[in-house]
């Protein structure tokens, strides 16, 4: 994975000192709030409903053990014992101390992280494939471009304060595990028929109150002028978007208004101007960054032949590996959703644990996915069976991956200042109904994501079943969508009709399912049976 | 009645107006009628609290004192799918105040 350079280094360390000054001086009385909440923000840190948060970049999702460890101290040392992993494959604290803010961001120093750019009206931490690297079915590594652009957006003085946050996604493979289309912009590295390596733009995706499927804007730019076109999508963007209104301000509401073809025009023209100017890094750079990212010292010749014997290490098998390219390994997942559990929380101990199984198994790498989820990249088959077992003895086996228990939920009312109801007791709920009655077997790949306002911070809009927390006259309502999906045929969920208390969604869900369960074809997943039969019989049932 | 509510600077801990101080429990909170946006800008100047807001809210039966939304009640308890993270830990049913 990258490591840092002189630079990289010099340039966390000084903002860290920084961000130390402007504390201190907060504290002295010699900033007001006003002035001192865009300088916190610019280095994630929030005031929520119970403290400061504090949210962690991490990169496209990667990170190693020593890592990971400072990550579980950090949640030992200033927090309460535990974090919480993001749909953004980022880490955030909810009990921040605003004197302690400063030594924190020099711990995550010292293993080469940070959390500038986690908020404010820049772009933000490049998302990725978590199984980039890894998995057996991408074209190359998404992630030395991923990084590339993370170089390029970091302090880029002309993106600091866009119209309004920007999120970008790098994949490099056909099945899109990365909600690519739901970003403001998606790249996803293709070959054309020359053979060549080149990137497919996607721009003005999003979910939030406005939810967008990003369309194609451009098939094919060469790989040496990535940062380039990047330069001239965010340039028309930073010049045209909306900043007198902030519900319109997202590149989604730009690129709707325009249409598609006419920003991509926009683009072209300054795209054209740009490659005048000389600001594409040198190919030399992309190389360098390539090499940290050159495949673990693999051992060759290992047999796939596993001993499934065990049946409860057979099921989470089944569930939770993915096929990997190395003969003779998989990619393990270590799901952060136990039944009843909060979805995406971890304890310091748990991460610490994590830690130590990257080190142990997998080549001393994890990936936190969009899920809420923990990868283990590289582990040797005949590891697997050794690794479930210290998993669960942690409490950390659940075999519920992509399944009904898989659920995301954003941290809702009971954390977050946004948010206009709870989020996660709905998911605890759904998860123990589910585990109670058995259908959790039955149901199958079933992604059911939970918001607890608008904005989208779960992803209700990309379930096959989605959730959205709603304030109705001072109490808690919740809507159901069916249809939603994040991957290579997007869509965005529809909603089925009225809200529902707090135990009515609960049953609602069950209901949506039951429908399922009766109607459905061979083979046919919730969405490919919702998609067949259409929104009426799931009405019928919920309502009629 | 009326009663404030904001972070502390230093910790971001919730607190309530009490009178002559912030405190962490919402039932040393007062009413403190037409006088919010004076007492806020005093406070707030004296760094003594952050973020700080005026809310609606009731006295229980038993003298306690419940703000109106939900939203300030979570906040005044901690979070409800963590009792153990909240100011009254030992008790089972705190959660139901909430709702």
């Amino acid at each position: 994975m990258y490591r840092y350079d002189h630079y990289d280094q010099a340039m966390v360390d000084a903002r860290v000192e920084e961000f130390r000054d402007q504390t201190r001086r907060r504290l002295e009385g010699k900033l007001t709030e006003d002035q001192f909440k865009p300088l916190r923000l610019q280095n994630g840190l929030y005031l929520q409903l119970h403290a400061y948060m504090l949210r962690v970049a991490v990169p496209y999702g990667t990170l190693n053990s020593a890592q990971m460890h400072v990550l579980a101290d950090i949640a030992d040392k200033y927090d309460r014992g535990y974090g919480h992993f993001t749909t953004r494959q980022n880490i955030q604290y909810n009990w921040i101390r605003l004197e302690d803010a400063p030594d924190i961001l020099a711990d995550l120093a010292t293993v080469e992280m940070h959390a500038i750019q986690t908020s404010g009206n820049c772009i933000r931490n490049i998302s990725s494939d978590q199984y980039a690297g890894a998995t057996a079915d991408e074209l190359v590594d998404p992630r030395p471009y991923a990084e590339l652009l993370r170089q390029w957006s970091s302090f880029h003085p002309e993106f600091l304060t866009l119209p309004r946050k920007f999120k970008i996604c790098v994949i490099a493979s056909e099945t899109d595990r990365a909600a690519m289309k739901l970003h403001d912009i998606g790249i996803r590295i293709v070959r054309n028929e020359a053979g060549e390596l080149g990137a497919a733009f996607y721009a003005g995706g999003g979910m939030g109150r406005t939810p967008m499927i990003a369309p194609c804007i451009r098939e094919f730019v060469p790989l040496d002028q990535l940062i380039t076109y990047s330069e001239a999508c965010l340039r028309v963007y930073n010049r045209y978007g909306r900043r007198d209104n902030k519900y319109k301000a997202r590149i989604k509401i730009l690129v709707h208004e325009l249409g598609k073809d006419e920003y991509a025009r926009q683009v072209e023209e300054e795209f054209a101007h740009l490659q005048t100017q000389g600001i594409e890094p040198p190919i030399a750079e992309l190389e360098r960054i390539k090499t940290y990212f050159a495949d673990p010292p693999f051992e060759a010749g290992l047999p796939d032949d596993l001993d499934r014997s065990d049946p409860d290490f057979a099921v989470w098998l089944d569930r939770n590996t993915h096929p990997h390219k190395q003969p003779g390994y998989a990619i393990a997942v270590i799901s952060l959703k136990p039944v009843g559990g909060i979805p995406g929380d971890a304890s310091a101990a748990q991460i610490h644990l994590m830690a130590d199984l990257a080190k142990e198994y997998s080549f001393d790498e994890l990936r936190v996915t969009h899920a809420q989820n923990i990868v283990l990249p590289h582990v040797r088959k005949a590891d697997l069976h050794a690794l479930w077992r210290r998993l669960e003895e942690a409490g950390l086996a659940t075999p519920n991956l992509d399944r009904i228990g898989d659920i995301i939920a954003c941290p809702g009312l009971d954390y977050c200042s946004l948010a206009n109801a709870r989020s996660i007791p709905v998911a605890q709920k759904i998860s123990k109904r589910f585990a109670e009655t058995g259908k959790d077997e039955e149901l199958g790949e079933l992604k059911l994501k939970i918001s607890g306002c608008i904005n989208a911070c779960g992803h209700h809009h990309a379930g096959h079943i989605g959730i959205l927390g709603v304030d109705k006259k001072g109490t808690e309502n919740y809507q159901l969508l069916l249809g939603g999906c994040e991957g290579d045929d997007t869509s965005l969920g529809k909603i089925t009709g009225p809200g529902f208390d707090e135990d009515g969604i609960v049953n609602a869900v069950e209901k949506a399912t039951d429908v399922y369960l009766a109607r459905r074809e061979e083979g046919e997943r919730f969405l490919d049976t919702y998609r067949r039969i259409g929104m009426e019989p799931f009405k019928e049932a919920l309502y009629g | 009645m009326k009663i404030l509510t904001g972070n502390d600077l230093k910790t971001g801990a919730v607190v309530w107006w009490t009178g002559q101080d912030w405190s962490l429990h919402v039932e040393d909170a007062v009413d403190v009628g037409d006088q919010a946006d004076t007492i806020l800008a005093r406070e707030e100047a004296a760094r003594r609290v952050n973020a700080s807001y005026a809310i609606d809210a009731e006295r229980d039966a038993d003298g306690g004192v419940r703000p109106a939304h939900i939203k300030d009640r979570i906040r005044a308890l901690g979070p409800t799918v963590r009792p153990d993270l909240t100011l009254k830990p030992a008790d089972p049913d705190a959660g139901n105040w909430v709702i």
